[in-house]
């Protein structure tokens, strides 16, 4: 596929969706330099409006992802239901809001599909869903993905909990919170999704916190980049759920570093030939600056 | 716009290696299914689907064993290490298969798998999302006694499940139909005035693991390849400036313009399945074929219970009885004005079935009511494994034909 014929012709352009015509003039369609995160606010952006609560901070970090994704142009997000599809759906990416905890097993065929229908385009696929969907329901898939070293990201919004459906523990919930379905508190600790990920052999892994933007947007670029070309990316971010943990609203940011600092530090686990292609890829981007 | 290109030599293959996909002649349908010349082998029902996967330019499949039908997507794994199809995979169990699946489809390639009745029920979740998203996948079915008490024997309850999930369905009665059902399926599914899931159903073991005649066409020739940019939706390629399918308003909330929409999108759905007849027509010769029609004494069936049919008639026709039979080839759509014109002389008329639910005499009865004045008859049935001898279908005949025709199963 070249850009040519993903181009529009000129004649057409003033009839395109202006939305679109903003994305490439002014957004990060089609851009060799992307609109960076210190820039927010001046430029189109991939979602702009959204049904989330106030003060959100899974909000926040999937603004930040869009941001973050190489070739936004060329890209396929998956979700699940959740908080989170409620403003994935409001990007101007393709959405495949799929079955209850399908998502893994969506995009593997989906990105192989796509492997097969454009060898020459690079097309890539971000698995984008809560903690229910992934480590919950859609586990099995997660895991035989990452098993079959399936080449596309998955990004896990770790609110610790079952937002959308008013407040249950999931998989991710610490021991003793008392949530719905846990009355008495939660009887086992959080799944340890990183340390899977990891015996699973996933070739880049990383723990976030939405407190430095700049770095998840790099980080988001990482996780995309090993995927299309080494092999499965894993991003586990907190994104709290200030409704179910009664964070008030001017504290969110608050939550997000003290928990960062107590318990959700920064990490990036990366195999050895992730790393030789990452630093391949990121002195070419230093040469370009 | 195709960018397909010749792609990379897979590892263990030598540097000169070509798919054999890449030998054979894209021709067209038509003249593939009517026209070419064909020549006659005795194989399996797998084996027969085997032959019509290479033939039907397949992009991806993705299998998951369960008996009986294992044997066919391990066919179709020989298949994808010859070349004839792109990329397969065994994936984790049936939700996994049939959720990837329909990722592949909504990639824009042509996508197969198949599965057996307690597969199918684990992946109803999934199968029954995929007319709505217009995902032309196409499922083969070898029918499977559901657990429990578990089973592997040939019971084809499980149709029943899927009669109203908005996907296509064609029911084989033999090897023969499950070459070339599944080779119209592709075409059917893929035609943009239909763009939906189709599965082609066999009775398993019966079929699939028994022999017969199948006449099939030179393996150089193969179906047109699916062109992605041909469908009702787009595909999830972000090729198209992006249109926001789940915004808030149409679907994400419960207010009326969501119910609205989802009435709308159903709505079209099932128009679609109406409008597959004639394509399944221009493939099928027609929806049914009817054996001695305006006989008072009619069979209604499908799959392997129209081979029991068959015989019945048969042996009728030597005791100098006319019996006839109407074999129903797609249950969905279902053949309803042809029916009710096929059954105008019946007075009585019976539904073999290998299943204890009576799906198709269910059918039949909502197709026929009020418009025929014929006995509907419930059966015989078979189910849970068992075969259906020609002496039952011929004894419910003779029953019938006493001072109490109407009696009930």
């Amino acid at each position: 596929m070249s850009l040519a014929n993903l181009t529009p012709s000129p004649g057409f352009h003033k009839w395109l969706p202006v939305e679109y015509r903003d994305l490439v003039e002014h957004g990060p369609y089609f851009r060799d330099k992307k609109p960076k995160v210190s820039d927010m606010g001046k430029f189109k952006e991939i979602v702009e409006e959204h049904p989330m609560c106030a003060g959100c901070a899974m909000t926040l970090f999937i603004r930040l992802v869009f941001i973050g994704l190489p070739t936004p142009e060329h890209t396929v997000i998956v979700g699940t239901a959740g908080c989170g599809r409620l403003a994935i759906s409001q990007g101007s990416i393709p959405f495949i809001y799929g079955n209850y905890g399908d998502t893994n097993a969506t995009a593997s065929g989906l990105k192989r599909g796509l492997e097969v229908r454009f060898p020459n385009q690079h097309k890539d696929v971000v698995v984008m869903a809560g903690d229910g969907g992934l480590i919950d329901i859609g586990f099995q898939h997660l895991m035989h993905g990452w098993f079959r070293q399936e080449k596309f990201t998955t990004i896990l919004l770790d609110n610790e909990v079952y937002g959308n459906t008013g407040g249950q523990e999931s998989g991710m919930t610490r021991q003793g919170q008392i949530l719905k379905m846990a009355p008495r508190g939660k009887k086992t600790g959080k799944i340890d999704a990183l340390g899977l990920a990891k015996v699973s052999k996933v070739d880049y892994v990383a723990r976030i916190a939405p407190t430095n933007p700049a770095r998840v947007a790099r980080t988001v670029r990482r996780a995309v980049l090993v995927a299309r070309e080494v092999g499965s990316s894993y991003i586990q971010a907190y994104t709290s759920c200030n409704i179910e943990y009664a964070i008030p609203t001017p504290d969110v940011m608050k939550d997000a570093f003290d928990v960062e600092k107590d318990r959700y530090g920064f990490e990036e686990i990366i195999s050895d030939r992730a790393k030789e292609f990452l630093a391949e890829v990121e002195k070419k981007d230093k040469a370009k600056k | 716009m195709s960018t397909q290109t010749a792609s990379k030599v897979p590892e263990g293959k030598p540097a000169d290696w070509v798919p054999a996909g890449d030998l054979q002649e894209v021709v067209d349908p038509e003249w593939l299914m009517h026209e070419a010349p064909r020549t006659t082998e005795f194989i399996t029902g797998s084996e027969a689907a085997r032959e019509a996967i290479r033939r039907c330019n397949v992009d991806v499949a993705i299998s998951y064993p369960i008996t009986p039908q294992s044997e066919t997507m391990q066919q179709a794994g020989y298949l994808y290490d010859e070349g004839h199809i792109k990329e397969y995979y065994r994936a984790e169990e049936e939700i996994g298969t049939m959720s990837a699946i329909a990722g592949a489809s909504r990639a824009g390639v042509r996508s197969l798998t198949a599965t057996s009745g307690p597969g199918l029920m684990r992946g109803l979740e999934a199968i029954s999302s995929w007319p709505g998203a217009r995902t032309p996948v196409v499922l083969l079915n070898m029918c499977r006694v559901i657990n429990t008490p578990l089973a592997i024997q040939p019971d084809n309850i499980e149709i029943s499940f899927l009669l109203n999930t908005g996907m296509l369905h064609a029911h084989g009665e033999n090897q023969q139909d499950f070459y070339d059902y599944t080779l119209a399926a592709f075409m059917v599914s893929e035609e943009v005035d239909v763009t939906l899931p189709a599965t082609v159903s066999v009775d398993g073991f019966f079929v699939t693991h028994a022999r017969g005649h199948v006449s099939m066409t030179d393996p150089k020739y193969k179906l047109p390849p699916r062109d992605g940019w041909r469908s009702a939706v787009p595909a999830m390629d972000n090729e198209n400036p992006p249109a926001r399918i789940s915004r808030d308003a149409p679907i994400q909330k419960s207010n009326f313009i969501s119910y609205h929409m989802h009435a709308s999108w159903q709505q079209e759905v099932f128009a679609a399945v109406r409008r597959s007849a004639k394509y399944w027509r221009k493939y099928l010769g027609d929806l049914i074929e009817v054996v001695n029609p305006g006989a008072k004494e009619m069979i209604i069936a499908s799959g392997a219970a129209v081979s029991q049919a068959r015989e019945c008639v048969r042996q009728s026709e030597e005791k100098g009885i006319e019996v006839g039979l109407i074999k129903v080839k797609t249950i969905r759509p279902f053949p309803e004005e042809e029916i009710l014109n096929a059954v105008q002389g019946a007075e009585r008329i019976y539904v073999p079935e290998f299943n204890q639910a009576g799906w198709l005499h269910k059918e039949v009865c909502s197709t026929l009511y009020g418009k025929c004045k014929a006995d509907i008859i419930a059966g015989p049935r078979v189910y849970g494994g068992m075969t259906m001898p020609t002496e039952l279908l011929l004894d419910w005949m003779a029953e019938g034909r006493k001072d109490n025709p109407s009696y009930t199963f």
